[in-house]
């Protein structure tokens, strides 16, 4: 069974690597990806059995992590298809007056191959990250997401697409690299406790926590803070994250912001549970709290008067990432708030990063200022715009608002109103910043320049662009209605299985 | 011990120190494959110059008369004061090491101010460079020492000296004394003004260093700075000689022989780098001497964990 | 046997510092394989009793990637994009030798201070200084030089001092994980090189700095 979930990716990017013709290999791309969702829900089913000595395994963090990138998968793949079709067609059109371009840059696209190759890739190194317990396995995982995504932000083959790449691909290569060390470190916290050598299983190590070296423990937490944080884009660690997300193609843009940063952050929640069990949370909850706080200070300060709308996506990504870096580091209540949050977050932003592809498609900017009367020229994705910036900043109805609120909560009942004074003003920093710049775009008449001939044919808005944000909407707002049981079970699972309580 | 061997060395080095120019430029000749010079013609260029007049310019002061007089002074107290291999120093006390240093120092002195006193700009400019040059090999060289002072346990030259045996080389200290070795080698040319940091056969060219500064002298006055210059040789080269040759056999005309044998050997492999490599371009000639200090305090890290 | 390691060791010291002294990145190159070939070796020396076939087979294939393949590579993207040496890195050569050295310090130090649990007393205790000297060396490549190859080289200099680390303490890693480590290094520095490919021919020049569109 979890063979499969690691399979069914990995096979489908070999295939769709040797595939010639476009047509088939987008639809393994969607058949692959409802595969792999169908396959997950079995698993909230009945959990399957561990593999390779349990090594890899599924237990409840996994299965919500899981089931979050799989259902975004899903709802990219759907839209990549649309997607792919129409560069194919801009590509058509290259020596057309209009061109390809977008934001007057002339560029090729990377081979259609590659890309879809790598985005099951991705999927796969993603699942492989969710179910391994072994922190070996896990690091190689990690790595490989950055390499499997590596070439997904340089598909539009330009300087500025290329910078992001190297950034991306530095920055988070030599943080992981110090993650490594972090392994090793652990491994050397081991080697002091009395008897044969403890296997790096996370269930090996919880079980003999208490004869870990609390030094080393200690060192090796910070290290892996460090190594996965570059990745999940905790501040100052961030500064890859809003070049890739806003150079990146906003299929991609949704997938690293709304699955990968959360891979990054299981893994760091699973050396955070080991240090619990060790008896040193009070050590690595401070330090979560401190890079959440600080995440979060340093997105609000960028998003003011952001002038990028994908960079303030990006940013926004930044505090959500600090938002739930807090949520874990107060621990209780907070804990499940933050798991909630992880799940509303993701399918609010992989949202709004999709419409913001339909955005960029019609007026071939990303310029804040030069995007008017989102409303009138495409009027459900401006409705799905606000709707998104409307969850996203926090607001009731909608999911969000309600993950956030119990965070609030966890804090109060934790006993820190300073954190909680704190967590509120940024937020309501955000509010302010992106309130300005997303209802300027919504509002307002169109531009001169979309009322000419061929953007009328590009007004159109077809299903592909619009339905997979839809039903991701349409899930941020349920579930800021309610919260199923079944959700709520497997959220206090996963709780349980962090090690916080 | 009787003071014989050290006198039989000081004795030598006074006589042969003439040789080691000789078998430099041997060497270089055979790569280049020419004849050469006789090995004799230090001598005979010594003899040249000393039967001729000097001649002074208007400008000059009592300085630029000053100038060899006290360098020659300076190295020949500074081969009392080096060992060669186990054959100890004619004077020996703690610290040594450092007024031998200094010596070295107080001779470089001298020449820059005599360059200095001519009031030549293609002088000062020779002098500046060696000021410049010089600070930076001077580190090294205290560095290099101070490892070895700290590897054998004495602040002496010639104790110091005494402990390089076999059993230092294959021991720990091994690496430490190696790397000493070669951050002297580069002390060695970079003081003796050799290739690749300064070219001794070049006399009118812009980037010259040594050379340029004893332009002006003539007759005794530049016999006694040549004749300086080749003690110089043979002062630093024993400092490089008695780590890589550590042959002590307990009978000292042995280890004399071994030693200048050695010091001949060292004069050889000058011959060698200044046949195959080029001279350092001016802006890189810091960083290959900050190299060396980087080996010695290397070096001194590793004797002292 | 000690004595040979500590050569060994006082050679990776030099291999890290004429990295960071060295202005030709073929040089540069040059050097980091060599680090390769002496961990490889340290390998060996450094836990006499667990030499088997294992270590054997992975000390091979790490050194066949990180001596031969990964330098082979990143050459041919160094010629590619027509760069022969590294002409004004931000951190000048002199300046990064003498930072070195106080990194060599910091690096003993921290080793000093680091309460070692180690039952055995076969590990070299001059191992974990010179990798954490190797990681620290990497990092400061990666952040002092302008030419994204050396950047690169920088990682992988890195990646050679985690390694080494993990020698330090035999850190038993299991087959399985050590080959995805290898694989995954090696993948990231074959990304790499495409990308320095893809920068020389979009910018004509692989300076990083000049990489500077995207800010707020």
């Amino acid at each position: 069974m979890i063979w499969a979930l690691l399979l069914v990716p990995a096979v489908a990017a070999l295939i769709a690597l040797i595939v010639r013709p476009n047509w088939p290999r987008r639809a393994l791309l969607v058949l692959a990806a409802i595969a792999h969702t169908a396959l997950v829900v079995a698993c909230w089913v009945r959990l399957p059995p561990p593999a390779i000595g349990g090594w890899i395994a599924m237990d409840a963090a996994a299965l919500l992590f899981l089931s979050i990138t799989s259902a975004l998968f899903l709802a990219a793949a759907v839209y990549a298809v649309g997607y792919l079709a129409s560069e194919e067609k801009k590509a058509d059109s290259l020596h057309s007056p209009d061109g390809p371009g977008e934001e007057e840059l002339p560029f090729v696209n990377f081979p259609e191959a590659v890309f879809a190759a790598c985005l099951l890739a991705f999927l796969a190194t993603m699942t492989l990250v969710a179910v391994s317990r072994h922190l070996g396995l896990m690091w190689v995982g990690v790595e490989a997401t950055t390499l499997a995504s590596a070439p997904l932000i340089y598909f539009h083959r330009h300087s500025r697409s290329l910078e992001a790449t190297w950034k991306y691909l530095l920055i988070c290569s030599v943080g992981i690299a110090l993650a490594l060390l972090g392994n090793f470190f652990v491994a050397v916290a081991a080697q002091s406790a009395a008897g044969p050598a403890i296997h790096l299983t996370i269930d090996n190590l919880i079980a003999r926590a208490d004869g870990l070296n609390p030094l080393w423990l200690k060192a090796a937490f910070l290290f892996f803070l460090v190594g996965y944080g570059t990745k999940m884009g905790l501040a100052p660690l961030h500064t890859w994250l809003p070049d890739a997300h806003s150079e990146a193609p906003s299929v991609v843009s949704a997938l690293l912001s709304g699955a990968l940063l959360n891979c990054a952050l299981l893994t760091i929640l699973r050396a955070h549970a080991l240090l619990t069990a060790a008896k040193l949370a009070a050590f690595s909850s401070d330090l979560l709290v401190i890079f959440g706080l600080l995440s979060m200070a340093v997105a609000a300060v960028f998003i003011i008067g952001q002038a990028d709308f994908k960079r303030m996506l990006a940013y926004s990504s930044v505090e959500h990432m600090g938002i739930l870096s807090l949520g874990i580091g107060i621990g209780g209540l907070a804990t499940f708030g933050a798991m909630l949050h992880t799940v509303n977050h993701s399918l609010t932003k992989a949202m709004l990063f999709l419409v913001a592809g339909n955005i960029l498609a019609l007026y071939r900017t990303k310029s804040t200022t030069r995007v008017r009367g989102l409303l009138r020229a495409l009027p459900m994705t401006g409705v799905l715009w606000l709707a998104g910036f409307l969850a996203i900043v926090g607001s009731p109805p909608f999911g969000p608002f309600l993950s956030e609120l119990t965070i609030l909560k966890g804090m109060l009942d934790a006993g820190r109103p300073v954190v909680a004074v704190a967590y509120l003003l940024a937020l309501a920093v955000v509010f302010v910043g992106m309130a300005t710049i997303c209802l300027r775009m919504a509002y307002g008449p169109p531009p001169d320049s979309l009322s000419s001939a061929t953007s009328v044919t590009a007004r159109r808005e077809p299903l592909w662009s619009i339905a997979p944000a839809a039903a991701l909407g349409f899930l941020v707002l349920a579930l800021g209605i309610y919260v199923p049981p079944q959700l709520t079970h497997v959220l206090k699972q996963a709780v349980v299985a962090l090690g916080a309580n | 011990m009787s003071t014989l061997p050290s006198i039989a060395h000081v004795l030598l080095a006074l006589l042969l120190a003439p040789l080691m120019p000789g078998v430099i430029n041997r060497v270089k000749a055979w790569f280049a494959g020419r004849r050469g010079p006789p090995l004799v013609q230090g001598y005979r260029d010594l003899s040249k110059l000393l039967h001729k007049g000097a001649v002074y310019s208007k400008t000059t002061t009592w300085l630029f008369v000053a100038g060899p007089i006290i360098g020659l002074a300076c190295i020949l107290t500074a081969l009392l004061i080096v060992p060669l291999g186990s054959v100890p120093s004619l004077i020996s006390f703690q610290g040594d090491f450092l007024l031998a240093a200094y010596l070295l120092a107080l001779m470089r002195f001298f020449t820059i101010l005599a360059a200095l006193d001519t009031g030549s700009s293609f002088e000062g400019m020779g002098a500046s460079r060696e000021a410049f040059y010089s600070a930076l090999a001077e580190p090294a060289l205290l560095l290099a020492l101070a490892a070895m002072a700290t590897q054998s346990g004495s602040l002496s030259l010639s104790p110091i000296y005494a402990a390089v045996n076999w059993h230092a080389m294959t021991s720990l200290a091994g690496p430490a004394l190696l790397l000493v070795a070669a951050a002297l080698l580069i002390v060695f040319l970079t003081e003796n003004a050799r290739i690749p940091v300064d070219d001794p056969n070049t006399h009118l060219e812009l980037t010259m260093i040594h050379e340029v500064m004893v332009l002006d002298h003539s007759g005794p006055d530049f016999a006694m700075i040549q004749y300086a210059a080749m003690l110089k040789l043979w002062v630093l080269g024993t400092l490089l000689v008695g780590i890589v040759i550590p042959v002590r056999s307990g009978w000292w005309p042995v280890d004399l022989a071994v030693g200048i044998a050695g010091l001949m050997a060292l004069a050889a492999l000058v011959g060698v780098i200044e046949s195959v490599i080029a001279r350092l371009r001016l802006i890189r000639v810091p960083q290959f001497l900050v190299a060396a200090s980087v080996l010695s305090i290397l070096a001194l890290v590793l004797v002292m964990r | 046997m000690n004595a040979w390691l500590d050569t060994i060791l006082v050679l990776l010291i030099l291999t890290n510092l004429h990295l960071l002294g060295s202005s030709r990145i073929s040089a540069c190159i040059r050097t980091v394989a060599a680090q390769a070939l002496l961990l490889a070796v340290v390998s060996v020396l450094a836990q006499p009793s667990h030499v088997g076939l294992r270590l054997l087979l992975l000390a091979a294939v790490s050194t066949t990637i990180k001596a031969g393949v990964l330098p082979w590579l990143l050459r041919r993207a160094s010629r590619e994009a027509g760069v022969q040496t590294e002409d004004e890195p931000f951190v000048g050569f002199t300046t990064s030798l003498l930072l070195g050295l106080g990194l060599l310090g910091a690096a003993l130090h921290l080793a000093g201070r680091l309460r070692l649990p180690l039952p055995g007393a076969d590990t070299p205790t001059f191992l974990v200084p010179v990798a954490l000297f190797t990681i620290m060396v990497g990092l400061l490549v990666i952040v002092g030089r302008r030419k994204a190859v050396m950047q690169a080289l920088g990682y992988l200099a890195m990646e050679n001092g985690v390694y080494a680390f993990g020698l330090a303490f035999a850190v038993e890693e299991p087959m399985l994980v050590e080959m995805g480590v290898l694989l995954d290094v090696f993948v990231a520095v074959f990304v790499m090189g495409i990308a320095i490919h893809h920068i020389s021919r979009e910018f004509d020049h692989i300076d990083v700095d000049r990489l500077s569109v995207l800010k707020d």
